[in-house]
């Protein structure tokens, strides 16, 4: 079996690596590469779905800059160095979420922020879109595999208290990626199938249970508005409608770049944040969507090699629960404007228009470079 | 201190994890799949349907309003309908520059700026993306024609019609039916946004605006194809709307109009009970206004001219009308003191016209200042005798009165449906504390006794007074819906009857009041001479302005407006009531004077038929002999 170990002893392998300029700056070059195309794509087709909206383009692509600085900067660290100080991290994400918890409150209305004016402004629930796997990584890393109850245990209370925080914001959308990346660390950490299966067959009776005999009639009908937006053509039902009809139309090949009718003509709401995918499907059709993926497909790729060539077990849980997570955003906004899942608010990973959201994504992949490039090598020691 | 790296776990948990990835990559990979089929599905496949509605375009969903509920009186004459209206709708989206097609409109319906500036404030109003915003109401004919003249330079400009409420029988139902309005950005942000997607108006006061959920229904909706223009071309889908619940009311238009022209123009209330069913048969509080006013946005003039007026029009006296209820409540407090029992139906009190609390100079004066003589409880209250309930109410405390007067009803709402009713003030200890932090006095019990003082009550606490003493206490509160939707309002908060020790005090207090229409001294005898039923009523008289210890009551002094204000409260047959009947005149001096024949007026209008007798249905049930006796 061809092993880490029996390729760390090749001298010649080392030298190879050691000698390369993106190794020296503890930068990966396939998704270096990967990122920048999707960064070009992305610039285009929001001047498209900003209606050429220069000063947004020219946010967004400052927004991209800042957040491959900061990728650049993260990737830096020691993964060793930054396990440490994940726990730390960890309980002053979750202080943060009870902050703004109890700002909103006090504010009789929800918020997300955390705002000091002129000083700095953010949302504390993004932080832990990074923080949550790499604390439930952090706590496995510890224990042998696969982990025992105790330790499933302690992992879904970590995973649950800054998920409850989020939802009650209420922020459905992040709070599903929150719960998700934890998730994906269990999972990968090799939870058992019958305790996966177990939860999944547990889920059934319990929410057929709560219909039957818990849940007001109100609050049913919130559910299935929420399962079936189409039924509320006046509510969040218009939004799916109009991204439908604007993907449909664009056909195979799409109307072109600048030419959809839907997204101009302001039918389609949204257009440059959630919902841009129906300007790229609508201008772009079938190919340029199945281009994208190709992109995602590609990174992810990457995120899941380096996940198995990973050397600690901090690091393959890490990289591993980022990667997956990062295509849970794929797979949740597509699907929701095509009509497949709920609406929730999650953005199209480095398409939408945001700066947040790109922050957070490329400091997850500044990590996986980190984990990828501070592998210790034998040879040196 | 790290653990030392164990090699063979380690190869272990690189294996374990290594057929996680393998798992988790092939679910990405099938789950890619998903996503690329449904695209295909709806590019490739239902290509033809979505290029068909996004080229010829576009689809909108219309939000349909439903009709809202209609409201009739007791009899089914209607009180509230609606009327279809044409107004003038412009779709920002689709008017271009939508300010310069406001000054084509303006042109071509020779209006003036101000009302420019009013469309300009509509037309930043609107909701959502291609939602026509209405400017311009109740167009007429000529406009209609003038804008479908020049449409060609109006883009975006449509004549919709609509129905909007109206109110046939205008100022008589105002206040208590109320009116609806245009939906301001105020309640905008309170009202459930879906339901009220095409909905303009929303009830404001009276019964519109309580009932408002059930009268407004469920909105509906069209999913519509429409041409670049706008113009709808074919319907896609379609749910009806809902219409709202029709509102049978209790009140009854001819005793209404009755009662107002009992009140002949002055300014005051009336409000008539069924006191068995709490039904409200009628409602007057004059001035009064046209709601239809409302409806379509009131111009800032007349609305100014309304507020501002010295009547006070919108005012409803009904239910936010606070006055000293004055010697109205003698019969509920004289059912108190023997409750009580600091008084039996045989106590006797020497008034000399004027009471002295024991160690006080202060005299307490009776309205007689010649004083009554002895005097016990049901004559104290046909002469409306102060002094016996000075002495009453000294003897009960106020601790007592506070608390038999809130079981009647004074102090807190009593009514089952209607809006912004006032609490009125029944005074007590702890709120005295509360609102002077000062402690409660013994000569401010005494005047509670003839309803002077901190006391303050709405007409409609009368009536409901007067109408428990008609049933002997049993609480049923009063009501303007008979039914909504078919079904008669239920009480979420009913009171508890008022029991007392011995049923028959109630007769005592019913006698007393008998004996202030009928009874020789009775102070309303003028009235009970021409009645063909017997009446058990109470006069009082509300101060306006105080008067000062050892001062005389004196018209000519004061301005019109400063005079008493007259109550009245009665309830008939005495034997067998069907009506109980609250009059307040404004300024009237007189209650017994001037407030009583008001109420015989109204009770004339309810309980007799044309020829002057006692309707079929009231008349008590009479042994059979008697009956034929009298046919012969």
């Amino acid at each position: 079996m061809n092993s880490n170990f029996d390729r760390t002893l090749s001298n010649e392998d080392v030298l190879r690596r050691r000698s390369s300029l993106l190794q020296r700056l503890h930068i990966d070059g396939v998704l270096l590469l990967l990122l920048l195309v999707l960064a070009a794509g992305s610039l285009f087709v929001l001047y498209s779905a900003s209606g050429r909206n220069w000063d947004l383009l020219i946010k967004q692509a400052t927004s991209f800059a800042i957040g491959l600085a900061g990728m650049i900067v993260i990737a830096q660290f020691e993964p060793r160095f930054l396990a440490r100080w994940v726990p730390v991290g960890y309980l002053i994400g979750v202080g943060l979420l009870v902050v703004v918890d109890v700002m909103g409150h006090n504010a009789m209305g929800a918020t997300r922020w955390i705002n000091i004016p002129g000083v700095i402004r953010f949302q504390p629930a993004e932080f832990m879109k990074i923080l949550m796997p790499a604390t439930i990584a952090w706590y496995l890393a510890k224990r042998s595999l696969p982990p025992r109850l105790k330790h499933v245990a302690v992992s879904l209370g970590l995973i649950l208290v800054p998920f409850v925080l989020v939802v009650r914001q209420p922020d459905l959308g992040t709070a599903l990626l929150i719960l998700a990346s934890g998730m994906f660390v269990l999972f990968i950490a090799g939870l058992q199938w019958r305790w996966i299966i177990g939860a999944a067959a547990a889920v059934v009776p319990v929410a057929v249970g709560m219909w039957f005999f818990v849940m007001h009639e109100y609050q049913k009908q919130r559910v299935l508005t929420f399962l079936d937006p189409e039924s509320d053509p006046l509510g969040s039902g218009w939004n799916i409608i109009q991204s439908k009809a604007a993907i449909g139309s664009g056909g195979v090949f799409g109307k072109g770049w600048l030419l959809g009718t839907q997204s101009h003509l302001d039918f389609l709401p949204e257009s440059h944040t959630d919902f841009i995918i129906a300007v790229l499907g609508e201008e772009f059709g079938l190919v340029g969507i199945c281009l994208l993926l190709l992109m995602y497909l590609l990174l992810i790729g990457r995120g899941l090699v380096i996940t198995v060539q990973a050397q600690t077990l901090f690091g393959k849980l890490l990289a591993g629960a980022l990667t997956m997570t990062f295509f849970v955003y794929v797979f949740v906004n597509i699907g929701m404007v095509s009509g497949l899942l709920p609406v929730v608010g999650v953005p199209l990973p480095f398409i939408s228009y945001g700066g947040t959201h790109l922050v957070t994504l490329l400091s997850g992949f500044g990590l996986l470079m980190a984990i990828h490039t501070h592998r210790k090598w034998i040879a040196q020691v | 201190m790290p653990q030392p790296i164990r090699l063979k776990d380690h190869e272990k948990d690189a294996r374990l994890v290594r057929s996680r990835v393998i798992v988790g990559a092939i679910s990405i990979l099938l789950l890619t799949c998903v996503l690329v089929a449904r695209q295909y599905y709806l590019q490739v496949i239902q290509y033809e349907y979505h290029s068909t509605l996004a080229e010829n375009n576009r689809i909108h969903v219309q939000p349909i309003p439903p009709t809202r509920g209609l409201i009739f009186d007791r009899n089914g004459v209607v009180i509230a309908d609606n009327r279809p209206s044409f107004s003038l709708t412009v779709t920002r989206e689709r008017a271009g520059d939508w300010q310069q097609v406001l000054d084509v409109i303006v042109e071509v319906l020779g209006l003036t700026q101000e009302d420019r500036a009013l469309f300009e404030k509509r037309m930043r109003q609107g909701r959502r993306p291609f939602e026509p915003v209405p400017i311009l109401f109740e167009l007429t004919e000529e406009q209609i024609a003038r804008i479908a003249v020049n449409q060609f330079r109006l883009p975006g400009v449509e004549v919709v019609a609509r129905l909007v409420r109206h109110y046939p029988l205008k100022e008589h139902f105002a206040h208590s039916v109320g009116y609806v309005g245009r939906i301001n950005e105020q309640e905008l942000k309170q009202l459930d946004p879906v339901n009220y997607a095409g909905t303009h108006h929303i009830g404001k006061t009276g019964v519109e605006r309580f009932y408002e959920d059930q009268l407004h229904g469920k909105v509906g909706y069209e999913e519509v194809e429409t041409n670049a223009r706008g113009r709808v071309l074919r319907v896609l889908n379609r749910t009806d709307p809902i219409p709202g619940d029709d509102l049978v009311l209790t009140l009854d238009v001819r005793l209404q109009e009755a009662a107002e022209q009992a009140l002949g123009g002055r300014r005051g209330a009336v409000v008539a009970l069924d006191p068995k069913t709490g039904e409200v048969l009628a409602m007057v509080s004059q001035p009064s206004f046209d709601p239809n006013l409302f409806v379509t946005g009131i111009s800032f003039k007349d609305y100014g001219e309304l507020r501002d007026s010295i009547d006070r029009p919108l005012f409803n006296r009904v239910l936010r009308g606070l006055y000293p209820p004055g010697s109205t409540v003698k019969p509920m407090v004289a059912v108190a003191g023997l409750d009580a029992g600091v008084v039996t139906p045989t106590t006797r009190v020497f008034d000399p016209g004027y009471y002295q609390l024991p160690n006080y100079d202060h005299k307490y004066r009776n309205w007689n200042r010649s004083g009554d003589g002895w005097v016990n409880l049901e004559l104290a209250l046909a002469r409306s005798n102060d002094t016996y309930f000075y002495d009453l109410a000294h003897k009960m405390g106020i601790d007592r009165l506070h608390s038999y007067m809130s079981r009647f009803g004074f102090g807190q709402r009593v009514a089952l449906d209607m809006f912004e009713e006032s609490a009125g003030l029944m005074p007590s200890r702890e709120w005295k504390r509360a609102r002077y932090r000062q402690a409660w006095y013994p000569g401010e019990t005494l005047i509670l006794g003839i309803g002077q003082g901190y006391m303050q009550a709405t007409p409609l606490q009368l009536a409901q007074a007067t109408a428990l003493v008609a049933n002997r206490g049993k609480w049923i509160r009063p009501r303007l819906a008979k039914s909504i939707g078919g079904r008669p309002p239920v009480d979420p908060n009913p009171m508890p009857d008022i029991q007392l020790r011995d049923e028959r005090f109630w007769d005592h207090a019913r006698n007393g009041m008998e004996q202030v229409v009928h009874g020789a001294r009775g102070t309303a005898r003028k009235v009970g001479d021409t009645a063909v039923y017997r009446i058990a009523g109470k006069s009082g008289t509300a101060q306006v302005v105080a008067i000062k210890q050892g001062e005389k009551y004196d018209r000519n002094k004061l301005q019109e407006r400063h005079r008493d204000h007259a109550l009245f409260v009665a309830f008939a047959p005495a034997d067998d009531p069907q009506i109980a009947v609250a009059v307040m005149v404004e300024n009237g001096e007189s209650g017994s004077g001037v407030a009583a024949p008001v109420v015989k007026q109204v009770m004339d209008a309810w309980l007799l038929d044309e020829q002057g007798q006692l309707k079929a249905e009231f008349r008590p049930a009479q042994p059979l002999s008697n009956a034929t006796s009298a046919s012969r």
